[in-house]
């Protein structure tokens, strides 16, 4: 089912859950991907002896991985011309994170049409750990 | 200094999705993705970060003869590194010691990143700002913008990245 702009209206959201009690493998599997080896993200000895952390914590940028696949899930491959935001808290091993999109506008441009989205993922407490906008070019 | 070229390897591809949870065949199965919209293995948005891989400086990899900053027989192997690394790739995060922190980022997506490419990086500093934090202290912040560029030179997505230096440990 591919998402289409005549079936939006500005208010309409979009929620998923995009990873359940993040595991430090997790962590690790994406600093190997990345190749962000911070030990601020992959070695607990440091995180907490050394920079004063409770714990190891997740790159910001995996949490905006796992935001962006509720985007490419909702409105499809190929489809997103703009994406980004602010990491807004830490997200910590064991957390459980939900990315919800927004509609904020419904625009056309050179007769292509363009959703606005604002795009929030919330930890289990609800506190928001990335907090920006999007913007998919739909049919 | 940002890596200058980052090929699109399609094992690369497979393995950062699997990292983001995100087990969308178009970034794995080259049969089910040629026979897709797309066309073809394509990239996940935030992949263009992994670019760093491909940095021959990247401070937060471990480097030959440079002792690694992570636990080993101690807690840390050396100092953390120092200011001078602030603009490396994945802006805000060239430091160590809980001081450097990412941001914030915004990627423009002008076409799809697929594998089998190799794209060709320029990076260049942004804006620079201060702020008073609520819980780190004096906030540095500093901007880098990335352009990825594809073989005919034309863009593919351009990075804007924003770092950020607390002068304490960020407590939540």
């Amino acid at each position: 089912m591919t998402l289409k702009a005549s079936g939006l209206s500005v208010g309409v959201s979009h929620s998923a859950v995009v990873v359940e009690n993040l595991t430090r493998t997790q962590i690790v599997q994406y600093a190997g991907a990345s190749g962000d080896y911070n030990p601020l993200h992959t070695d607990e000895v440091f995180a907490t002896q050394i920079a004063g952390y409770p714990s190891v914590f997740a790159h910001g940028m995996l949490t905006m991985g796992l935001t962006g696949k509720m985007l490419t899930d909702y409105v499809g491959d190929c489809r997103l011309t703009r994406f980004g935001g602010r990491f807004t808290s830490q997200v910590w091993p064991g957390d459980t994170l939900t990315s919800t999109a927004t509609v904020t506008a419904i625009r056309a441009e050179n007769g292509v049409s363009l959703v606005d989205f604002d795009v929030v993922t919330e930890n289990q407490s609800g506190d928001a750990v990335f907090s920006g906008s999007a913007t998919a070019r739909l049919d | 200094m940002a890596a200058s070229q980052f090929p699109i390897e399609a094992g690369h591809v497979m393995m950062f999705a699997r990292a983001i949870g995100d087990f969308n065949p178009v970034y794995f199965d080259a049969d089910l993705a040629r026979e897709s919209d797309v066309g073809g293995i394509i990239a996940p948005p935030t992949f263009v970060q992994a670019s760093a891989q491909y940095d021959p400086d990247y401070p937060l990899r471990p480097q030959l003869g440079i002792p690694w900053f992570g636990s080993g027989s101690t807690p840390s192997g050396r100092a953390p590194i120092t200011d001078s690394d602030a603009n490396a790739q994945g802006p805000g995060q060239g430091q160590s010691g809980g001081t450097g922190l990412h941001a914030e980022q915004h990627y423009e997506f002008h076409r799809p990143v697929r594998a089998g490419e190799v794209l060709t990086l320029t990076q260049r500093p942004g804006k620079s700002w201060e702020k008073q934090g609520r819980r780190g202290g004096l906030l540095h912040f500093r901007e880098t913008i990335i352009e990825y560029r594809g073989e005919d030179g034309e863009l593919a997505v351009t990075a804007r990245g924003v770092g950020v230096r607390t002068e304490q440990t960020v407590k939540n």
